[in-house]
């Protein structure tokens, strides 16, 4: 049976609350989740008190501050910090979203910042989840594009009506948001592809240049790996570019009902 | 990723046994099925009501009726079609055990055709003036 409650080694126990920084005159409550693979401890909730005068508005914001300046042992991913690179998606007050473009003034009403990893992930250390089968699906949909035509000595032409097909699919950053959020990627994470591969999948189904969309949706044509989403859009909600995953998965089975009747 | 499948590519392990090829027939009988239904439950409603408070023979005089019995069937046999599609995928969705999930599937088939055919058989015995 799916796995309701979480594993003894996972639940999270005690905590560490940390000294308010000396002289702040305005601090926000951040808790974030902690887990040390190699201390042996079940995973914990430390507390933090970061000087909001000292630091930017974001929430990855906070979360370097506190790495600066209180606890440099906290990992977590970051690089572009402006929602273009996925790295440092995470679970903020129960919300997949990256912490870059969320701003701590938009959550927990005035209380804590709850920071917690990517659920039902495995966690590396910390707020980094282990996302091998996520890309490893990814990789499953073959996200190139594919001809047997011989290659043009310019270029593949494409019509401005079947380049604008690709808006709201290719904008994807691949940040995990929406699969992580998606209760059938919890329970079948395996078999299931999740919105985020699907929503790619279908960027290459629809793209007019390639010449291997029925191989593709063969691919896809599976009680798991298409049909376990039932849109539920937790998927749409959670991604922090807002896009729509559900309706891209809906217009795959929509082109696998299409070519069977 | 413990055990024996923790030495294979996470990419062997996301394609696994491949494509089953199959699910789009399902999905669409889902939603065919629905739709019957939403078309099928007024009627049926009203049947029932006039059904309310009438005895055997009552009953079996409304159910002779041609297009009042085959209304019936055709509810019995879309609602039993969608029960069965419908609880597979939540079968599918939550029971991980291989050999659990086969055995349920199986019964759950076995009790959408059984339900089926004992409505069927009774509103064509009613149907029928036995």
């Amino acid at each position: 049976m799916v796995e309701f409650a979480l594993p003894k080694n996972s639940k999270i126990s005690g905590g560490k609350t940390w000294p308010k920084p000396a002289g702040a005159t305005e601090t926000r409550e951040f808790r974030v989740y902690r887990w040390n693979p190699d201390d042996g401890k079940n995973p914990s909730v430390d507390t933090y008190h970061v000087d909001t005068n000292d630091c930017g508005p974001m929430v990855l914001d906070g979360l370097i501050w506190i790495k600066n300046h209180i606890d440099p042992t906290l990992t977590f991913r970051r690089s572009c910090r402006e929602g273009v690179c996925g790295s440092c998606a995470m679970n903020i007050d129960g919300q997949n979203t990256l912490a870059c473009t969320k701003s701590m003034h938009d959550v927990g009403a005035g209380g804590a910042v709850k920071v917690n990893p990517l659920p039902h992930q495995p966690v590396v250390k910390d707020l980094v989840p282990d996302l091998t089968n996520f890309y490893a699906q990814y990789a499953s949909i073959e996200p190139w594009l594919k001809t047997t035509t011989p290659t043009p000595q310019k270029e593949w032409r494409q019509s401005h009506e079947d380049r604008e097909k690709l808006d709201g699919l290719y904008e994807c950053i691949l940040c995990a948001c929406c699969s992580t959020s998606c209760p059938s990627y919890w329970w079948n994470s395996e078999r299931f592809l999740g919105p985020a591969a699907l929503l790619q999948a279908n960027r290459w189904v629809t793209d007019s240049r390639d010449e291997a969309t029925g191989e593709r949706l063969d691919n896809l044509e599976d009680p798991f790996r298409l049909y376990r989403c039932h849109t539920i859009m937790n998927c749409a909600k959670a991604c922090p570019k807002g896009l729509n995953p559900s309706e891209a998965i809906a217009e795959l089975k929509f082109k696998l009902v299409e070519r069977q009747i | 990723m413990s055990g024996p499948s923790s030495m294979r590519t996470p990419l062997e392990r996301v394609r696994g046994l491949g494509s089953a090829h199959t699910g789009t027939g399902d999905f669409w009988r889902q939603r065919l099925t629905a739709v019957a239904m939403t078309l099928l439950i007024v009627p049926v409603i009203v049947v029932v009501i006039t059904l309310i408070g009438r005895n055997h023979a009552g009953a079996a005089q409304i159910l002779g009726s041609i297009p009042i019995a085959i209304i019936l069937l055709l509810f019995i046999i879309a609602s039993t079609w969608h029960m069965k599609i419908g609880m597979q995928v939540v079968i599918e969705d939550y029971i991980h055990n291989e050999k659990l999930k086969i055995a349920s599937v199986m019964a759950n088939n076995f009790f959408c055709v059984a339900v089926a055919l004992a409505s069927i058989y009774a509103i064509l015995k009613l149907s029928s003036g036995v």
